[in-house]
């Protein structure tokens, strides 16, 4: 049945498409960077779209801040050099994470005009952690902020993630009356700790 | 130059001060102003009902009557647009071209073929200025709201060369006021209460008066306005440049 | 008007909709907010036009490369360890929908914002044969419980004051008698759905965008309900229309940018999730629905509606559809671009819609793809008015008018007429009759038309 409803459906569009029309180029997006520096803009917009930005000079204020903020609370960190802040080890089950309060990842890069952060399944452990948990922390380094989503997609054009996504802030929701509620099903929190790498 | 003038139907029945006030206006200015006497309606009625097929003799009527003008004017936007966009001839279809494209609302008459940089009328109150949907959006006779892009406006433009005039702000500056044609009867309380809430745009920003190029609009607000006893009143836009605006 | 039996049409149940005032105040308010809020988006790109332009001009190519491009996306997908199906219309994309549900004996599932699986009626469908499906946004969830569709694309209850979902939730959540605010509901209402999305096997998400390069599936949610059901689950159904393609992924930077600015006024949503690869041990499936779709690529007319993100910016910038609310439009998808999506599948049932307008034009020129919905309207009322599903009242209505307009001499006798009627006779015109009236003043009678006027004063 449904091979043949594949035929059908292609034949129909086969003989309905429409004169051809070419790809616009984006060349003009790609290379219109907006004025100002990316990380000032960036963590403007963290901070707008309810994000906590926390700069760091290096992985250890990292650690020890996490270490203060988060005393008794499960810890899950998939941060090479950080791990020893996992409090209980990830499984094979991810319904076993539910318990999971903070969940500390790195990421690929960032985006300024959003506060958009990209990570990918080999970031993440098991793909439901930066989901399932109650807050979330990613860590960016201050040279991957790129100025805009043309230049992420220029960044990600070859990548083969099996699972990608950006993040941007905390889960939020504003179905009641239009009053913003932050953590709707994903993490109540998101904690973004800016890198200072210099490069 | 010789300018057809074309008014539109209810202009003519309800409005006639409107009618004269734009004759007037475009003769002030040396124009020769011809009123073909067998106009009728651009057919905008029937089209947007989804009857445009019914058209065809309204339309040929109009190619009758407005043929060989360097320009046709009409104090409407949305009878010029209807026209600009709609108006076809079974058998003259070089002719119905030619009008679609001297066809031309009043405002956009005067700024941009006219020219006109004063005007000698003096309306000292305060005014709020309507902008009509298918003047502006469609037209362009102003920027609209919607656009990121440089704002303009031919009503306001004329407006500021008319002495004593203050126009208000808005709260919403280019919301319909809900006429919309036949809509206006087939679907009343929505068209009402879109009506009243530019009424009350209006008012709170301290209107005395409310115009625009559309009398059809204008119209609807009026009947609002009289309704709620108001002491705000409408007028075209023509009558305020053209400087007599009755009370 | 119309009210045959218990079928109500836009303008009856948008009269109805008006009987409470300061609701519509508050609904349309609410609503214009949102539409304010996309402006001061769109303003903080000097590029927002040269974006739409180029959107739409992307979309355009889709449309005339759509088999390719579907090809391109199937082979990509399968590749990538995804099943793919194709559905010809609403009722196979359930079957097939129930038959991988059927597969895996489950009976309770997850389902994240899909208007596609709204459109096909998919959780009657599935409820009618014994599949329990939660809505996990929030805002269908609300409606869910209420036994309502969903009033708006984006924002599925935007028509419900949180009192109301107080009320619902006290009812069906077991929250305190009175409870109101909003962070708290939505706090019991994390705690609802947390449990059902650690008991789901199943989860359907819908689809903004497909990346015919890659085979992968874009999803956008806010609260991160399409997300934790899909990696909570061990099969993952992604129901999309076939017309959902972009064609490459650079492509998505230019809708990812004008796709929540258009919506709510957010530079994007909070998550954006690319699912290529499913989790090793998990399913992925993908359902391509057609649903007249095909038919519609055919129409020079229509097709442009082909082009729609589902954004939904078109509904809160529409003065009508703010003060009708998305019920009034008795179709999944409500405001401009329902209207204009509607009567294509049922050309009775839905032939108010087109003339629930004025042709005011907003639609268009907030469209991100630049679909040119309000010239649709308008060409709709053509189709609709030629296929007869405009009342005979009306249709003899303007052929009366259509005699007197192409005919000066009997149009100016009836002119004087009428307002001869008007002026000594007003009660023929002024009374309950005639809607005008109901509550606008009819115009003042002038003592002569503007032709007599002319006659009189400069015919030499």
């Amino acid at each position: 049945m449904s091979t043949s409803s594949r035929d059908r459906i292609l034949n129909i569009l086969r003989t309905n498409v429409p004169a051809q029309k070419p790809l616009p180029s984006l060349d003009e997006f790609v290379n219109n960077v907006p004025e100002g520096d990316v990380a000032t803009r960036f963590i403007e917009v963290v901070r707008a779209i309810g994000g906590a930005l926390v700069e760091a000079p290096d992985l250890p204020t990292i650690a020890h801040y996490i270490e203060q903020n988060y005393i008794g609370k499960r810890v899950v960190s998939i941060v090479p050099g950080l791990e020893s802040l996992t409090t209980q080890p990830t499984g094979e089950d991810p319904h076993l994470l539910a318990d999971v309060e903070l969940a500390l990842i790195n990421t690929h890069f960032a985006v300024a005009e959003n506060g958009a952060c990209w990570v990918t399944a080999e970031l993440l452990g098991d793909r439901a952690l930066p989901f399932i948990t109650q807050q979330l922390a990613m860590i960016v380094r201050r040279s991957s902020i790129v100025p805009t989503m043309h230049a992420a997609y220029q960044k990600i054009a070859d990548g083969s993630h099996p699972f990608g996504t950006f993040i941007a802030g905390p889960s939020k929701t504003a179905d009641i009356e239009q009053s913003l509620v932050l953590g709707a099903h994903g993490p109540k929190s998101l904690t973004v700790f800016l890198l200072n790498d210099n490069q | 130059m010789t300018v057809g003038l074309f008014i539109p139907c209810y202009i003519d029945q309800f409005y006639p001060q409107v009618a004269i006030a734009t004759l007037e206006l475009l003769e002030k200015h040396g124009v020769k102003v011809v009123f073909p006497q067998r106009q009728t309606c651009c057919g905008q009625p029937m089209a947007n009902s989804g009857f445009e097929h019914l058209t065809h003799s309204s339309n040929e009527l109009f190619v009758e009557n407005f043929s060989g003008f360097d320009y046709i004017v009409s104090p409407s936007g949305s009878c010029a647009l209807h026209i600009k966009d709609h108006l076809h001839s079974d058998k003259h279809e070089n002719e119905a071209a030619g009008i679609r494209g001297k066809m031309m609302e009043l405002t956009e008459f005067l700024v941009d073929v006219l020219q006109v940089k004063t005007l000698p009328a003096n309306f000292p109150h305060k005014v709020g200025l309507h902008q009509s949907c298918h003047g502006q959006r469609g037209l362009k006779l102003a920027q609209m709201s919607e656009l990121v892009a440089a704002p303009f406006s031919k009503s306001e433009h004329l407006l500021r060369m008319v002495d004593g005039l203050e126009l208000i702000p808005l709260g919403r500056r280019d919301e319909c006021c809900g006429f919309g044609g036949t809509f206006c009867v087939a679907e009343e309380a929505v068209s009402v209460k879109m009506g009243k809430d530019r009424v009350a745009d209006h008012v709170q920003h301290g209107a005395e008066y409310i115009t625009g190029s559309d009398m059809s609009c204008l119209m609807h607000l009026e009947g609002i306005l009289r309704r709620q006893n108001s002491n705000v009143r409408v007028a075209h836009i023509a009558e305020i440049l053209n400087g007599k605006v009755n009370a | 008007m119309k009210e045959q039996g218990t079928f109500k049409d836009h303008a009856a149940l948008a009269d109805k909709f008006n009987a409470d005032e300061p609701r519509v105040d508050w609904h349309d308010k609410t609503l214009w907010f949102i539409r304010e809020k996309r402006d001061r988006a769109a303003w903080q790109l000097a590029e927002w036009e040269a974006l739409r332009e180029t959107a739409s001009q992307i979309k355009d190519n889709v449309l005339a490369n759509l088999p390719t491009y579907l090809e391109q996306f199937e082979a990509q997908a399968k590749a990538n360890g995804v099943t793919v199906h194709w559905a010809a219309d609403a009722a196979e994309h359930n079957t097939i929908v129930h038959n991988i549900i059927k597969q895996q004996g489950v009976t309770r599932i997850v389902k994240s914002k899909s208007m596609l699986t709204e459109e096909c009626h998919m959780n009657e469908y599935l409820a009618e044969h014994g599949i329990d499906v939660v809505d996990t946004d929030l805002g269908e969830r609300i409606v869910q419980l209420a036994g309502e569709p969903p009033s708006h694309i984006v924002l599925p209850c935007i028509h419900w004051k949180k009192e109301e979902i107080g009320e619902l939730f006290h009812e069906h959540l077991g929250t305190p008698k009175g409870m109101a605010d909003p962070q708290f509901l939505t706090a019991a209402a994390r705690e609802h759905l947390r449990e059902r999305f650690l008991t789901s096997p199943i989860a359907i998400t819908g689809v903004n965008f497909a990346i015919a390069e890659t085979g992968e599936v874009v999803v956008c949610t806010n609260e991160g309900n399409a997300d934790l059901g899909v990696q909570l689950a061990d099969v993952h159904i992604a129901c999309m229309g076939i017309e959902k393609l972009v064609p490459q992924r650079q492509h998505m930077g230019v809708f990812l940018r004008l796709l929540t600015r258009s919506a709510t006024g957010q530079p994007i949503t909070t998550y954006s999730s690319h699912f290529r690869k499913p989790r090793p041990g998990q399913q992925m499936h993908i359902v391509l629905v057609d649903n007249g779709r095909s038919k519609r690529l055919g129409s020079d007319d229509f097709r442009n509606a082909l082009k729609c993100i589902r954004c939904g910016a078109c509904m809160n910038t529409c003065p009508v559809y703010r003060r009708s609310g998305g019920h009034s439009y008795h179709y999944a998808i409500a405001g401009p671009i329902g209207s204009i999506l509607a009567p294509a599948l049922d050309m009775k049932k839905h032939a108010d819609l087109p003339f629930a307008s004025t042709l005011c034009g907003s639609c268009s020129n907030v469209c991100p793809v630049k679909i040119d919905i309000h010239d649709q309207l308008y060409k709709w009322r053509q189709v609709l008015a030629k296929e007869g599903y405009v009342s005979s009242t009306k249709k003899a209505g303007i052929q009366g008018m259509a005699a007197v307009l192409s005919r000066p001499a009997v149009y100016t006798v009836a002119g004087a007429a009428g307002r001869w009627f008007m002026k000594y006779l007003p009660f023929v015109v002024n009374n309950r009759f005639n809607p005008w009236y109901k509550q606008r003043e009819m115009p003042a009678v002038p003592k002569e038309s503007f032709r007599q006027w002319y006659k009189d004063n400069r015919k030499k």
